[in-house]
Formats: C-alpha cells, structure tokens, sequence
C-alpha cells in the first residue's frame, strides 16, 4: 500500500501541477480583444489589485449576490485554507513558525470546512433553483471535499494515526526516498482522496481558482479612451 | 392592450424569487434572417447542412480569440448567485433565463466537445451533443437574453452572460441560423448610414424641419448642421433621435446646448448612426465595420471633439472599444491610430458624453438654466445597462452614475430615486436591448420591462414621479412601448437632454 500511494502521489501531483500549469498558459496566451470591466471598475492597476483581493479574500461579488452563499462559500474557503496552512507540516522539517502559530486554529477550521461544505450541498437539496442547476458532478465534487475533511477530522481526533510516520513518509517522497506508511483505513481514504481530487483538478469546475484570476471583467483596468487594447488577431484585420 | 396572447406579470406587495416555471418561454424566438440578409452579412444563407461541425469549428476559434469566452466556460461552479438576477427570469420563473441555465445552454456543449470529462462521463457532468434540439434551445435563450451584464457583478468570478451569449450568436450566424432583426439593421446601416435606413437627403429635410419648429417655439435661430467641414465637434447619435418619441427631444436638447455655448458642431450623414448592432451579435469584424464610419466620417470633417449622443450599448461601444477598433481615443503608438489622435484635440476625452459634455459646460457656468420650468415634472433616473456596467463618464469610477444625475438636478428641481437594488450598477434592464426591440418578441419585452416597472410604480405612488429619464435609445424605444401595458402614460419616459431642453437659456431670448 505504501509503495501504491507514493506512486499514486506522484502520479496525481504531476497531474495536478501539469494541468493547473498548462491551463494558466492557455489562459494567459488567449488574448482579451476588448475592454470589458464590468463597471464602475478601478482606473489603475493597483486598483485592479485592491479589487482582485477583495474578491478572492471576501468574496465581495458574492457578498453583493447571497449572503447564505457567501457565507458558507466563504467559510468553507478560509477553513481550507487554514487546513491547508495547518498540513504543510507535513512537509516542512523543521516546521515553519508562522505554520507552527496557525496549528491550532487549522485544526479547528477543519469542522468549519465541513460546516460549510455541508451547508452548500445542503443548498443543493434545499433550494429549487440550485437543485435544478446541479449536475451530479456538482454534488460529488461535495461528497469528496465533504469526505476529506470528515476523513481527516477522523484520524484527527477519533482514530489517531501515526503522524511522525505519514511526515517521513511526505519528507521521503520530496526526495525520492520511499519511506513505510503505518497501515490505518482512515488515513488511506484520506489520502486516496486527496490523490484523487487533485487528479481531477486541472479538469474540472476547480479550475475557478486560477480562472478568477484571468477573469477579464474583474482583472481590467477601466482606461480604455486612454489605452488601445489591440489583440494581434484583431491587429491582423487592421492590415488587411 | 387586449391583443395580447400573454400575461402581463403582476405587480407583487412583497417581491420574492419566484418558483420556477419549467418551459415558460420555450415558445419565444424571434424571426430568423432571410437568405438575402445573410448574404449581405457575409454568412450562409440558411443553416449548413454540417451545422455542427461548423459550429463546433466556429466555437473551437472563439475559444482561441477570446480569453472571456475561454475563462468563463471553464470557471462556473453553479454556485447559485446569479440565479435571481436576470430580469426576464424575475419576470417568466423560466429556469432557462436564469444566467447560469442560459451559460449551461453552451457550457454543456463545451464541456462534450472541448474537455476531457466531458468526452468521457457526459451525463456525469452535464456535458450534451449539439443536436438540432439544443441548436433551437440556444437559438430561443440566447435571443431572451439582453446582454445586459447584471449577472456578471454578482458572480463571484465575474463571469457575464453577454459574453457566452454574444460567442453563441455570432456560432449561430456563422451557420446560417441568424437573428432577423439585428442583421437586417447591421445590413441598412451598412448601405445607408443608419439603423433606421433615413437617407442623407431625408436626415437634411428633417434636420431643416427640426430647426423651422424651433424657431417658431422660442423665436431663436438653433441650428442642426449636416456634414459641416470644420466644425469643432462630430455629434454621432442614435438615429431614432432622428425622429422618434421621445428620442428627438433629446436632439432639440443637444442642439440647444451647443447654440448657447457657442461651440461650432455638425453631423454627419455617412455616420448618422451611434448604435452598433454588431456588438449584440459578437461579432468583432461587423462591430468595426460599423464603427469605421465614424472614424471616416471625422477625418473626412476634420473635427476635433466626437462627441456621442444618448444611447447606453452606443456608449459602451464608443467609450470601451473605439480606441481598440479604429484607433478613435488616445495613447496609440500605431499609424492607425496617430492619425485620427492627431487631428483630435487631446484636451479633451475622446470620445466624448454628450452628459459628459454638458456637464462640462455647466461647471464652467456657460449654460444658464431656468430649472423652474420642468417644475411640473417629478423626475427620476433610469441607469441604462450598458452605460452603468460597460462604460464610465468623467475620471474617475461610477462617473456614470453621478454625470447624469447631476446634469438633471441642475436643470431640475424635482428628482427622486429608485430602489437602490435597482439602480446605478444593479440596474435592470428596460427588457428591450441587447438585440430584442422587435415585435416579434413583444412577450419578452414586455415581460423583462416587469423589475423595472415595480420600482418605476413604488416612485410613481410614493413620490409622484412622473417623469423617468433616461440616456438610451433602445430603453426609450422599449419603455414607450411597454409603459402602457403597465398602466402607465407612455410619456412618461423620456431623455436627460429632453430636460435640458426645457429649461436652458438660449442666451438670446428675443
């Protein structure tokens, strides 16, 4: 199981960084022929800037559109985000000290990340216009999240596993050195779908993540009487 | 009103989302383009007989031009927040006309031909074959749409449904399935100068009429000059200014205020239009072509100010895309461009609002205003979508809200506002743009004009409004056609400029 698992890790990071990467490229290389900031939009760049964070820290778009969805959108987010902080000492020797400050609020984010997840399927269920526009891809995309954070909370606090080994085992796999992982259930479904979110990332409705940062209506600067905005399929016209 | 094969939604005490209708405006599609159109147009005649390989070629392309299009397929997570946004989903319940339903009608179709998941597991993610069903689907919903961008401030990713619904018209008329309305206008205006088809020697007896009334109203010699070489500024208006109710108003306003400045303007009759329907469409070759009259036009009158008349997509076309579609605006290093930025004065903003304009003029105490006489109206302000989420007046962000309204209070005393969640940049639609002002979806519009209406009757009880003012051709077409249905006087919509008309001092009153 060991040796599956560190393949199936590098199989799926590989996978996850190679397809996140290929599609911030293929994002970046498409032109935006136009200026088209949903306005009123900010007239400089560090105003995009102050935008741009507004919108990936507070989700302020969403703020405006749905406060329950906001709020458990919101609280599902930062709480994966500490636990996300909280796991990287797994794969840090000697543990970093602002990871080390943020251990105990990461561990407890993990019931909020739950709470949230739950509270965004339950939405799915509970209100007719969500349900009508769920696929089932929607609603396992969910169930996974929902089993990872449950998974993990699991061997956290109800069955505890070895941590010093599955650290070794990370620190090995940074450098190619395969190391014996403890057998534990829970970890292994922890990790296997941990493996397998990030296999289906790069292909998937996840790709919000890096999207949101070349979303044109929220990345513009509003200068278009002061900036020609030409794209060179558009420049090509121009010479004809 | 009692022709009409539908029902008029009612007004509601307490507005809730309203529960969805399945299939409630399944039935709305417009008239499809005529061969003859569409040739014109440069597109097949009728639907291809490889329409889906064609489109899905057509698609493959738009995903490669345009990061928009491209981003947004990817990023939707149906999250939910644009579900209750869209006027005509307020308006019909139809689950179709909520913004992500209307994306999906693509997004699915994207996700069968373009990703991985979606060529394996189509069901799974929602991903569907373009059939001759979802090609009629796509040809009814994305004519319900007015690309009015209200969707996209509430989504979390900014994902705008104008966007999705311009790359899905202009796939439908590279095939052959295009929308009748629209094209035939992109056609006249082509051939003749305007949407409206008014012919140069037609626009100078109107324009010579406009001036003889005038005349006589206030004994003043205002001019509407045509194709004076020379003049300082180019005036490019909507051509229902022309002589449309109550657009024309508006035009004997523009007049006025460049009579009591003094400032030397003309018109043109090879560019008689401001609107520009190839942006409805998506389609970046028609919007140029549009827009290349007026650049042609101001070099040919070798005027130094352009300035745009009262008309939302007009303005959003002029103000965000001129300067990148024929080099009409600043900071160019290209030839193209240097040779109109060189002949323009780069004092001031090219182009230029005619609220911008006048608001100018105010500021610097050159017009003079008896505010008095439009003391018989309660006025309040309808932000025209295009203008409030596409555009921007004066420097600094949200001038497109206050430039108006400030320009109504100096030449008013009664103004009154609505809503807030109706407002500025959470407007809603009159229901009629984007490439809907036909008849022949007379339901929608009449329909997507609801969300508006409510806010409209709040005033209209509370306050007594009666006056609602507006800087879009297309909204004052829409609204005087639809205010009757809701018990309203179809007066009562009219421009900003039909304002200052009223109350400006000519300065040389007899």
């Amino acid at each position: 199981m060991t040796m599956f698992l560190a393949i199936l890790f590098y199989l799926a990071f590989v996978i996850f960084v190679a397809g996140v990467a290929y599609k911030i490229y293929d994002y970046a290389r498409t032109p935006a022929p136009l200026s088209i900031p949903t306005t009123p939009a900010p007239t400089t760049q560090s105003g995009v800037a102050f935008r741009m964070a507004r919108e990936v820290v507070l989700f302020e778009s969403l703020f405006k559109a749905n406060l329950w969805i906001w709020l458990f959108g919101w609280l599902f987010h930062m709480a994966l985000f500490l636990v996300l902080i909280r796991h990287l000492r797994y794969f840090t020797e000697p543990v970093w000290n602002w990871v080390a400050i943020l251990q105990p609020f990461g561990m407890y984010a993990g019931f909020a990340m739950a709470a949230g997840l739950a509270g965004l399927w339950g939405r799915r269920f509970l209100v007719e216009r969500i349900r009508y526009i769920s696929t089932p891809s929607d609603h396992l995309m969910l169930v996974l999240l929902l089993l990872i954070a449950l998974s993990g909370l699991g061997i956290k606090f109800f069955m505890h596993t070895d941590i010093t080994a599955v650290k070794v085992f990370f620190l090995g796999l940074m450098m190619f050195d395969i190391q014996p992982l403890s057998a534990h259930i829970g970890l292994y479904v922890h990790l296997l779908l941990v493996a397998l979110l990030m296999i289906i990332f790069p292909f998937s409705k996840l790709l919000h993540a890096p999207g949101v940062f070349f979303s044109p209506t929220r990345n513009q600067v509003d200068n278009p009487r002061e900036v020609r905005h030409l794209a060179p399929w558009a420049a090509q016209i121009e010479k004809n | 009103m009692a022709d009409q094969a539908f029902k008029i939604p009612e007004y509601r005490e307490f507005p809730t989302i309203p529960a969805l209708v399945p299939g409630a405006m399944a039935h709305s599609k417009p008239y499809v383009a005529n061969e003859k159109i569409q040739a014109e147009m440069g597109f097949p005649g009728k639907l291809v007989d490889n329409w889906e390989e064609k489109a899905i070629e057509k698609f493959g392309e738009l995903l490669g031009k345009y990061r928009s299009l491209k981003v947004f397929m990817d990023s939707c997570v149906h999250c939910g927040a644009c579900t209750d946004k869209c006027h005509y989903f307020i308006s019909t319940g139809d689950p179709k006309n909520m913004p992500v339903a209307r994306q999906e009608l693509m997004r699915s179709v994207y996700r069968r031909y373009f990703t991985l998941p979606g060529k394996l597991f189509p069901s799974l993610v929602g991903a569907r074959d373009l059939t001759k069903e979802v090609l009629d689907e796509w040809f009814s919903y994305f004519w319900q749409c007015s690309e009015c961008r209200r969707c996209s401030v509430f989504c979390p990713y900014g994902i705008d449904t104008a966007e999705v619904t311009m790359a899905a018209r202009h796939i439908m008329d590279s095939i052959g399935y295009g929308q009748k309305y629209s094209n035939e206008i992109i056609v006249k205006l082509n051939k003749i100068g305007n949407n409206l088809g008014l012919p140069g020697p037609a626009l100078e007896n109107t324009l010579e009429g406009l001036e003889e009334d005038i005349k006589e109203d206030t004994g003043v010699d205002v001019k509407y000059p045509l194709n004076v070489k020379g003049a300082e500024v180019l005036l490019v208006t909507p051509s229902a200014d022309f002589f449309a109710e109550p657009h024309i108003e508006s035009l004997i306003g523009y007049g006025k205020v460049f009579h009591a400045a003094g400032i030397s303007w003309t018109l043109s009759s090879y560019a008689s239009e401001a609107g520009n329907f190839g942006l409805f469409n998506g389609s970046y070759e028609h919007m140029r072509e549009v827009a290349l009259r007026v650049r042609k036009a101001a070099l040919e009158l070798g005027v130094k100010r352009i300035v745009v008349g009262e008309c939302g997509h007009a303005w959003r076309v002029a103000y965000a895309f001129w300067n990148t579609l024929i080099g009409l605006g600043a900071g160019a290093k290209d030839p193209f461009a240097i040779e109109l930025q060189n002949q323009l004065d780069p004092r001031h903003m090219q182009p230029s609002h005619i609220c911008e304009f006048t608001w100018d003029l105010i500021q610097q105490g050159r017009l003079k205003f008896d505010k008095e006489k439009n003391d018989h109206r309660i006025i309040t302000f309808h932000d025209s979508c295009n203008v409030a989420r596409g555009s921007r007046m004066g420097n600094y962000a949200g001038g497109q809200f206050d430039i108006p309204r400030n320009v109504i209070k100096a030449v008013a005393n009664n103004y009154v506002e609505m809503a807030p969640d109706t407002i500025c940049e959470s407007t809603f639609c009159c229901g009629g743009g984007g490439g809907v002002l036909t008849d022949d979806l007379i339901e929608l519009r009449v329909k997507g004009a609801f969300p508006r209406m409510e806010a409209l009757k709040q005033v209209a009880d509370g306050q007594g409004v009666n006056f609602m003012a507006t800087i879009c051709a297309i909204c004052k077409a829409q609204f005087s056609k639809v205010l009757p249905y809701y018990g309203f006087d179809m007066r009562l919509v009219g421009g900003v400029h039909q304002l200052v008309s009223t109350a400006i001092r000519l300065g040389d009153e007899q």
